[in-house]
């Protein structure tokens, strides 16, 4: 029962010369036992995935090789395996799922094909025969018609059903150890909550030994038996799931776990009589074009906001909550006026903004600013910080002095040092990009601030550093915050109501706690039942989540 | 820029070329010294071979100077190469950067056009043109041009396409700056690397198409030019050999080092292309 199937003594990967620092992972040891589940956690570039490619002999080679240490697997060790013995090895005995389904997947191939495939390298059956075990495989991934998905190609699957497919691909030979490299990152909650459950079902019916990559401590208390984290590529801590939550000792780990946002939601803040911002019966709707000459037929028309009715008021936090493709990034742009709308008014302190042109636009635009998703895809590679913070003002027609001296006392605000203004954004982290793109949304000094999902593409520790910033130029401008998100946890700190979008429309509105207590619509009752690791975080650590719920 | 030309130097022909480039350039800019005398004067017998009479690369069945009309014509050559080339970079941007940034009608009209250009034969369109216009400078420049603007109108549609959806360019929107601000100054400066990179071998065909009018007697007849030199010599070809050899070697090399440097540029400009090894 609990024979060692994967040991890893004293692992060194080295990087090419002049990277960051000489070792991905340094001093690496870790083993599996069959049927448990090992997670390594850690922030990006803490050497966790490197690790993981390791182990299936996968590292981008010649740049990055194993320069010291073991990786036994059944006693084999792995490093020192031939190419064909590892071509054995991988899918057979040791396979791997990937976290994004749609690159992993092959788009010109049938998923019957793919599936094919691994039979036909590793194991010789009939054509019949593999078929039907390819069906079984997906009906063992509880996809519906397994018969045919078999003749899908991957880009007409949706996001969970694809790593659904992925998973029924990695158990076709029944391997001992499964390694899944943050198979849920790109997925929605509801479906990510399905497929945990589903590793976890596969993973007890046939005894395997799973090695889980993940960022996300919520997942780690799902999923895990025993817990690894990983920092600067050093294992700073390791125990069993229990020990390492709920009384980590490494400081790193204590702060990475302090840093996940709390389910328990803030405390609502007096609500002001002032609506600056109401939107009536917005509706988008996608697609319905002709091709040129107006010619061909209709394309497939997308309704991505549905009639939705908004208000927020002065100072408040209306935090949007949905999963992607629920409309809530369309219903930003559309109410910041970088999209047109169909129908539907918005009205900025009472005057319809809705409808006018660009031109007559222009001098809205200061009431109204944007916090953008991606810091990376954000900021203008070519221009300079300063410029970049100063340009907004300089646009409206303030003077450029005056615009500099701004953009200057904006970058201490925002918590940059001085200098960062003549350097180029390439030259900055996530965290610290994504606060000179707040810089530039309040070099204007909006009244209503729109953050659409401000903090998803950046590590748990920064995300609740740029939270905290948020929180605190809210207070200091008296801001007025529509914050888009598909992050409950998030939403929890941040939000003083909610409005819960799915499929272009709002189901259900309320106050944070209230709707966290008591929701009244079977989504939002979905959406709070898939958070990964609700139990652990809500009810162990409450008390060092309402201190901080007060300073905020 | 030093990381630049770091990665420009990592490509050892690129290097090559741009030496052999300047050294072109070099001869150009000094053929009035090397050879203070019009290139169409008879200097001295003519079919001389090389060496002979005093004809480094030997003399023409009029007796002109073969070498001079090589250093002459370089001037020529690298003039209309780049005049030609920054006028249809200019058009192709253009074009390129209003189909990208609007799109819809605008797009489609712009682009029907820029195909037009297209499906005719660049070489036999660009003879038309200076047929009708009668052979000078200006009438091979246009006619350079003309037909080499499609390739950058279509790069920088597609470059404009891609970059307009970009966040950065949403927040420039959401500032409320205007499209002309937001074109030259946000995206175009995103998108200069590809355009250097096709402009310099635009250079190099431009040189390849001016040799081929001149050769064909479609050049600027009062200017030297190595395609007419070819020309000239081409009915000579067995009997005198030098005549057109040389201004042929100098075009190759010519458009070879252009060619070598364009890729240098690209490999130094656009690094995640690289990664080949």
């Amino acid at each position: 029962m609990t024979e060692k199937l994967l040991q890893i003594d004293n692992l060194f990967i080295e990087l090419p010369t002049g990277s960051e620092r000489q070792h991905a992972v340094q001093d690496l040891s870790l083993e599996l036992t069959q049927g448990e589940t090992l997670c390594v956690v850690g922030e990006s570039g803490s050497g966790k995935s490197l690790t993981a490619r390791a182990v299936m002999g996968l590292l981008p080679a010649p740049h990055v090789r194993v320069s010291g240490g073991q990786i036994n697997f059944n006693g084999e060790d792995v490093t020192k395996a031939t190419y064909d013995r590892l071509r054995d090895i991988r899918g057979s005995e040791i396979s791997m799922i990937f976290q994004e389904p749609m690159t992993a997947l092959n788009p010109v191939m049938s998923i019957g094909n793919q599936i094919d495939e691994i039979f036909r390298y590793h194991v010789s059956l009939s054509r019949s025969e593999r078929i039907e075990r390819a069906i079984e495989l997906l009906r063992d991934v509880n996809l519906p018609n397994p018969e045919q998905i078999m003749n899908a190609y991957p880009h007409e699957l949706s996001g969970g059903q694809r790593q659904r497919s992925m998973i029924a691909m990695a158990l076709a030979l029944k391997p001992q150890i499964l390694i899944a490299d943050e198979p849920t990152t790109a997925l929605d909650v509801t479906t990510q909550a399905q497929i945990l459950k589903l590793i976890r079902d596969m993973q007890t019916a046939s005894n395997t030994g799973v090695l889980f990559i993940t960022h996300d401590f919520g997942v780690v208390a799902d999923i895990a038996d025993r817990v690894v984290v990983m920092q600067h590529g050093i294992v700073v801590e390791s125990g069993t799931v229990n020990q390492v939550l709920n009384s980590p000792e490494h400081p790193y780990t204590q702060a990475l776990i302090g840093a996940v946002p709390s389910l328990m939601p803030r405390e609502a803040r007096s609500r002001s009589e002032k609506t600056v911002l109401q939107v009536k019966g917005l509706n988008k709707t996608f697609g319905g074009g002709r091709s040129f000459f107006g010619l061909g037929k209709l394309n497939r028309e997308v309704r991505a906001v549905k009639d939705v009715e908004l208000d927020l008021h002065k100072g408040e936090t209306l935090g949007v909550v949905g999963e992607s493709g629920s409309g809530k990034s369309t219903l930003a742009r559309c109410i910041i006026r970088l999209m047109d709308t169909d129908s539907g008014e918005i009205s900025i302190d009472g005057n319809e903004i809705n409808g006018l042109s660009r031109a007559e636009m222009r001098p809205w635009r200061h009431k109204i600013q944007m916090v953008f998703q991606d810091p990376f895809a954000s900021l203008n590679p070519r221009v300079r910080v300063g410029d970049i913070i100063a340009q907004g003002p300089v646009t409206q027609g303030v003077d450029r002095d005056e615009a500099i001296k701004r953009a200057r006392e904006l970058i201490s605000i925002v918590g940059l040092d001085g200098r960062a203004f003549d350097r180029f954004p390439h030259e900055f982290s996530g965290g610290q990009r994504q606060r000179i793109g707040i810089a530039r949304s309040l070099a204007l000094k909006p009244e209503i601030l729109i953050a659409d999902e401000p903090v998803s593409a950046l590590d748990v520790s920064i995300q609740a550093q740029i939270l905290k910033l948020l929180d605190e130029i809210r207070d200091q401008m008296n801001l007025s915050m529509l914050f888009i998100t598909h992050d409950l946890r998030v939403a929890a700190q941040v939000c003083d109501r909610l409005a819960v979008m799915r499929y272009g429309e709002i189901v259900e509105t309320g106050a944070t706690a209230k709707l966290f207590a008591n929701p009244q619509h079977s989504y939002t009752r979905d959406l709070l039942a898939a958070v990964p690791g609700k139990e652990w975080k809500t009810g162990a650590k409450s008390t060092s989540v309402k201190s901080r719920t007060k300073s905020a | 820029m030093s990381t630049f030309w770091q990665r420009y130097k990592r490509n050892r022909s690129a290097v090559f070329g741009l030496i052999v480039i300047v050294l072109v350039i070099l001869m150009a800019a000094t053929a009035d010294l090397l050879y203070a005398f019009d290139p169409f004067r008879l200097a001295g017998k003519p079919l001389s071979g090389p060496g002979l009479n005093g004809f480094l690369l030997g003399s023409d069945s009029l007796g002109r100077d073969v070498a001079a009309g090589i250093v002459h014509g370089a001037k020529t050559s690298l003039l209309i190469g780049l005049i030609a080339t920054l006028v249809a970079v200019f058009i192709g941007i253009v074009f390129g950067a209003f189909s990208g940034y609007y799109g819809g009608r605008l797009d489609d009209i712009l682009m029907r056009i820029t195909e037009i250009f297209q499906t005719i034969p660049s070489f036999i369109f660009a003879i038309l043109l200076v047929a009708i216009m009668k052979p000078s400078i200006v009438s091979i420049v246009i006619a350079i041009a003309v037909v080499s603007w499609p390739g950058v109108a279509r790069l920088v549609r597609g470059e404009f396409l891609a970059l307009k959806n970009r966040e950065f360019v949403q927040a420039c929107h959401t500032l409320g700056m205007n499209d002309l601000r937001i074109m030259l100054r946000e995206i175009l400066p995103n998108c200069m690397s590809p355009i250097i990179v096709i402009g310099s071998l635009m250079v190099a065909t431009a040189i390849l198409i001016e040799s081929g009018l001149a050769f064909l007697g479609l050049g600027d007849p009062n200017i030297m030019s190595w395609g007419f030199q070819i020309g000239a010599g081409r009915t000579m070809l067995r009997s005198a050999w030098w005549v057109c050899t040389f201004p042929g070697v100098a075009i190759l090399i010519t458009v070879l080092a252009i060619n070598l440097v364009g890729e240098g540029l690209n490999d130094a400009l656009n690094p995640r292309l690289r990664e080949r090894n």
